[in-house]
């Protein structure tokens, strides 16, 4: 369908979105630990919970890529 | 002190695992389609392969596990999957691709099997395929012991041994410390009960859903890991079939709406603090939130432990696609560090699955505040 591999490249944009993602969470995760390292197994519990929320959304683009291609 | 010992224990796996492909004959001259392979392993199927060897007269022998296909067809028919792979010779078929493929059939029984489907034979004891490669006979309704079911069985019996077990510890004489496998598994009830059943859905109502999530957190994890064995009865891929995370997602929409309160459908169809004149449109928003809300964790699960698989079973394939075992080297160290990351994933998985079923019914049961 259309040019070949191009489910490929869709699934690898998507898995780009999702690093930007949750490299954004992780470092501001480390920030806030580096801030106040009393209130760091909370945040740690926060950054997992988000990283595996928008892990999940960049999946649903890839499962798209695996179905098309 | 445990870098030195790490490098060894890694060094030692692949020196190992290359010792005895040294001794072996030489590979034979098809090349090995890596996808195929993939895609197999990711698939139920109605045998349970083992292992294959080469036998003296240079021949496969497959090991395989035969498990019972169950069909109801006007009767019902139960019969071994043996009667499909090893008593009949396989059909070649041309795909629209221009590419060979071949089905098996029993023409005794009059059911032939396509990419793991089972079709009811024609008059002539063939399949019929359309324009586009499908097939196009009747189908049974297929009730049969796949691998999937096996494993769903199998999963279901040791969550129920270890926890019986872990329960009879506690119903002797008096208050103590848990004994034996207890130790185990109080740590992770507690863990469910404060920081995701107390958290989410509050010091009141959690007792009630404490049954469900319990068994949703579990069930996940331990099929998970399951999937990560390589050899029967592990290695099955049951979370990462979409029906079995279709139930489970399901299981979670139906008691968030069998327990919603007034307060719940009143957020649904009068959600505070939204003129009158936005209500058409956030209403069909909010009725569609409750199916799509369920169908990402069904996705998630899903695509998550499928991807999973797919990784590892791609990196051992790096060896089958180069075609020597010197790429051992490298594919196998990768494959291990996938796997204990997948480890990690098993539970997290669960984890997240469980903590936004939770979050669900919390939202069901909320008292206006």
């Amino acid at each position: 369908m259309g040019i070949t591999g191009i489910a490929a490249i869709g699934a690898g944009i998507a898995v780009l979105g999702a690093g930007l993602g949750i490299g954004r969470i992780g470092s501001s995760a480390m920030d806030a630990m580096a801030r106040q390292p009393e209130a760091a197994s909370k945040i740690q519990t926060g950054m997992i919970i988000s990283a595996a929320l928008i892990e999940g959304v960049a999946l649903f683009g890839v499962v798209v890529g695996l179905l098309q291609g | 002190m445990l870098n030195t010992t790490l490098k060894a224990f890694v060094w030692m796996v692949v020196l190992l695992l290359s010792a005895p492909v040294f001794s072996s004959s030489s590979a034979e001259g098809e090349p090995v389609d890596v996808t195929e392979m993939i895609m197999h392993h990711i698939k139920d199927a109605h045998e349970w392969h083992v292992l294959t060897y080469t036998d003296d007269n240079d021949g496969k022998q497959h090991v395989s596990v035969h498990l019972p296909i169950i069909l109801i067809d006007g009767g019902i028919k139960v019969f071994s999957s043996k009667r499909f792979y090893h008593e009949e010779e396989a059909i070649e078929i041309l795909t629209p691709e221009g590419e060979t493929d071949h089905y098996l059939v029993n023409q005794e029984l009059g059911y032939g099997i396509f990419h793991e489907e089972i079709y009811k034979l024609n008059k002539a004891g063939l399949l019929d395929f359309d324009v586009e490669g499908h097939v196009t006979n009747a189908k049974p309704y297929d009730f049969s012991i796949t691998k999937n079911v096996f494993t769903l069985f199998f999963s279901s019996l040791l969550l129920f041994v270890l926890l019986k077990a872990a329960v009879k510890s506690y119903k002797s004489d008096g208050l103590h410390p848990p004994r034996g496998i207890a130790r185990f598994v109080e740590p992770i009830v507690v863990f469910v009960r404060d920081d995701i059943a107390k958290a989410n859905i509050g010091e009141a109502k959690y007792k009630k859903f404490m049954p469900f999530l319990l068994t949703a957190f579990f069930f996940i994890w331990i099929n998970n890991m399951l999937g990560l064995i390589p050899i029967i009865p592990g290695g099955a891929n049951l979370t990462g079939n979409i029906s079995f995370t279709l139930t489970l997602a399901a299981m979670t929409m139906l008691v968030t709406v069998f327990s919603g309160n007034k307060n719940y459908w009143k957020h649904i169809f009068s959600t505070p603090g939204v003129p009158v004149a936005l209500l058409p449109i956030m209403i069909p928003v909010e009725l569609v939130g409750i199916i799509a809300k369920p169908f990402a964790l069904m996705v998630r699960l899903f695509a998550n432990i499928t991807a999973g698989h797919i990784i590892v079973l791609a990196l051992t394939g790096i060896i089958f696609t180069f075609g020597s075992v010197a790429w051992a080297g490298l594919s196998i160290p990768m494959s291990l560090f996938i796997g204990v990351l997948e480890l990690l994933v098993a539970f997290l998985q669960a984890f997240i699955f469980t903590m936004l079923s939770a979050l669900f019914i919390g939202e069901a049961v909320a008292e206006e505040h």
